[in-house]
């Protein structure tokens, strides 16, 4: 009898920690917001809860041009670093040879230094005089009044190297689990290396491209660094806007509800992406 | 008895039939648990709605805090010399440490930062930090975080402080603070770059300067300057007149370069912008670094504020702090920091003593502290009192929320 109702309670023990902590560190936290949201008031008075659903529809009208903004900037952001990144992971995964996981090394090494840092340090690379502009400017192919830093520009670049890993990564791991004899047997078949790349390595390394965009597409769209360091008035994210709402107005509603808005956002966004990609179980990719 | 036919319609649905899972057992119960939290929720007000404190409260701090030789002082940037000279002399002549940390560089972050600590009653690792006047200090009144001050132990800013700082409209009687340092915000601007004479607010609107103007992001320090510029007096201003100034503000908002918080400084010094929004003493220690900028106190007026010493009500050592707020007030003291910082001193003595100082040094010593005594950003005259106008007080949170609603959309493009 005591073996049988420990077997029954078995699973639920192995659920608990888990299951602890996905409650007391997610659901609570959600919870607590989605509450927040939906409660009016200020810091002094209290906040009382009023299923007031119209904090949602002022802050997608009052910051609409942010959220289109930062859904922009992130697509930008994913579309370059697949570029960039797609070449780096393939050839440390075909070529890389036996220094592969130096290499790896080598590509994370600046991440050992604060996000913050690493962006300020590009705001003194993009200054108006500093190290990139000033050398062009004197040669004269660039006018006096010319800068890049306050511009989309920068705050894309500063977007792009800062989230360069995650997308390198996924990429080099689904690259190297690309079968050599796969490879070896469309060559015998009269591939050529392009149509080789093209229809047999490309489609077998897309679940890593799929994770990879996950993982940058979502953070760069809700950054609010970049845009602080490098960016002005004209480039302002949702991510800023949040913060300063939270932050400087104790506006905790309007941010709530503009967190969640972009939440929901991001994820329609994600689940129409898997499912052109094809991919029935979006968990299961992101697992991989 | 007959056996029901396996093929009954009845008997397959029995078999077939969802039954309530383990996973759908976690899930209503999940479920259920949440919406149940969401609709208990609410977040307790941090205030009370009254400002002055209870008859004995100073009384009821105060008892059994002691002496404990140190004290943790949060500050702007460029408020006292690199050197500290001044917190050297207080630990000479008291035997008291003081670790100094210029961590506040606006008022609403520093808000956001500490409130979550003093609203749980933790120490929030300073002793003594000084705060502008405007939303944020009275949001620090309302929600109980700053210690009543023990006039007993302040006799020295009972003797040498100016009467106008004794009587400050946003803390009658010192309550809660006692000046650090009062200052302006004008406009400042390269004059190796721009070669004609700044004078007027309406010059930060000048195209000429497209793209290389900087505003302030703060919207008290914003909505003023737009006020003033169309000859509204801030301190009685509506909003009516508040919408009128933002309309203006959105006007220039295509020629300014960016709107910052302390960092226009360095934009400044950097050449990103040739004029900006600034804070009158800032201008002078970044000229020590070499550099040509001016300060101007524009023609339709600028703003006054007052940076005030408060001690946060979980401060571990308010004794020590409190004795190095009076130390500040000595002359000798006050009239040092004012040579560096150049900001307006609360102390009307320490004009006499700067000018004592100018009298026996020589040369180039001798001309900028004679600079400082005579300057009308340290000193100002009754006419420049005239010019300048303190930040819009608000009655209730409802208008300091319809104000902020109406200047930061502008900030935030």
């Amino acid at each position: 009898m005591g073996g049988r109702l420990g077997a029954r309670l078995a699973p639920y023990a192995l659920i608990f920690p888990g299951g602890l902590w996905l409650l007391l560190f997610f659901v609570v936290p959600m919870v607590a917001m989605l509450s927040l949201s939906l409660q009016q008031g200020d810091v002094v008075n209290g906040y009382q809860m009023t299923w007031h659903w119209q904090t949602y529809v002022d802050g997608f009208n009052n910051y609409q041009d942010q959220l289109v903004r930062s859904l922009m900037y992130g697509l930008i952001t994913t579309v370059l670093q697949i570029v960039i990144a797609f070449p780096i992971a393939y050839w440390i995964a075909f070529h890389g040879g036996r220094r592969k996981s130096f290499y790896l090394f080598l590509l994370l090494l600046p991440f050992f230094v604060s996000f913050v840092l690493r962006t300020i340090s590009w705001k003194f690379i993009l200054t108006d005089e500093g190290l990139l502009l000033s050398p062009l400017k004197d040669l004269g192919l660039l006018s006096a009044d010319f800068h890049i830093l306050g511009t989309a520009p920068a705050v894309i670049l500063g977007l792009t190297y800062n989230f360069l890993p995650f997308m390198v990564l996924p990429i080099y791991v689904a690259l190297e689990r690309v079968d050599a004899r796969v490879v070896e047997a469309a060559r015998d078949l009269y591939a050529n290396p392009v149509q080789v790349f093209r229809r047999v390595v490309l489609p077998l390394s897309l679940p890593g491209v799929f994770a990879g965009v996950l993982m940058t597409f979502v953070p760069a769209s809700s950054d609010y660094v970049n845009s602080e360091l490098l960016g002005s008035s004209s480039t302002f994210m949702i991510g800023q806007v949040i913060q300063r709402q939270y932050l400087s107005n104790q506006n905790y509603p309007t941010a709530s509800a503009l967190s969640f808005t972009l939440m929901a956002i991001l994820l329609i966004g994600i689940f129409i992406y898997a499912r052109v990609l094809g991919t029935e179980d979006v968990l299961k990719v992101a697992a991989r | 008895m007959n056996q029901p036919n396996p093929l009954d319609p009845a008997m397959v649905r029995g078999l077939t039939q969802r039954r309530l899972s383990r996973r759908d057992a976690l899930r209503i119960s999940g479920m259920s648990a949440a919406a149940m939290a969401l609709a208990a929720c609410g977040v307790k007000g941090k205030g009370t709605t009254t400002q002055t404190p209870a008859a004995d409260a100073v009384a009821q701090y105060w008892t059994g805090k002691t002496k404990n030789g140190h004290v943790d002082f949060a500050n702007w940037p460029l408020y006292m010399d690199p050197e500290k000279p001044e917190l050297k002399k207080f630990t000479q002549d008291t035997g008291i440490t003081v670790t100094y940390q210029e961590v506040i560089e606006d008022m609403g972050p520093w808000f956001a930062k500490v409130q979550p600590q003093l609203a749980a009653k933790q120490p929030i690792g300073y002793d003594l930090m000084v705060i502008t006047n405007g939303i944020q200090f009275k949001q620090f009144v309302v929600s109980g975080f700053l210690a009543p001050l023990d006039h007993t132990k302040l006799p020295t800013f009972a003797a040498n402080a100016g009467t106008a700082y004794k009587n400050e409209s946003f803390d009658p009687g010192n309550v809660y603070s006692i000046p650090w340092a009062s200052g302006m915000t004008g406009i400042a601007y390269n004059a190796d770059r721009i070669k004609t004479p700044i004078t007027k607010l309406a010059d930060l609107w000048n195209p000429a300067f497209k793209g290389k103007i900087g505003m302030m992001s703060d919207s008290q320090e914003l909505g003023n300057f737009g006020m003033m510029k169309l000859g509204v007096d801030p301190e009685k201003s509506t909003p009516a007149d508040w919408q009128k100034a933002a309309d203006d503000l959105k006007v220039q908002k295509p020629l300014v370069r960016k709107y910052y918080g302390q960092e226009y400084i360095d934009a400044l010094g950097s050449g990103e912008v040739w004029i900006s929004q600034a804070w009158s003493g800032d201008i002078f220690q970044k000229n020590l670094e070499g550099g040509n900028l001016k300060f101007v106190i524009p023609e339709e007026g600028a703003s006054i504020w007052t940076d005030n010493m408060t001690i946060p009500i979980t401060a571990k050592n308010p004794v020590d702090a409190i004795t190095l707020m009076d130390f500040f007030y000595q002359t000798e003291i006050a009239a040092t920091l004012a040579e560096y910082i150049n900001y307006i001193t609360p102390v009307p003595k320490a004009q006499d003593a700067i000018k004592a100082h100018a009298a026996a040094a020589s040369g180039e010593d001798k001309a900028t502290l004679t600079a400082v005594a005579e300057s009308p950003l340290v000193f100002p005259s009754d006419a420049d009192y005239a010019k300048l106008r303190h930040y819009r007080d608000f009655a209730t949170p409802a208008e300091q929320s319809e104000y902020q609603g109406i200047f930061e959309p502008i900030v935030l493009g």
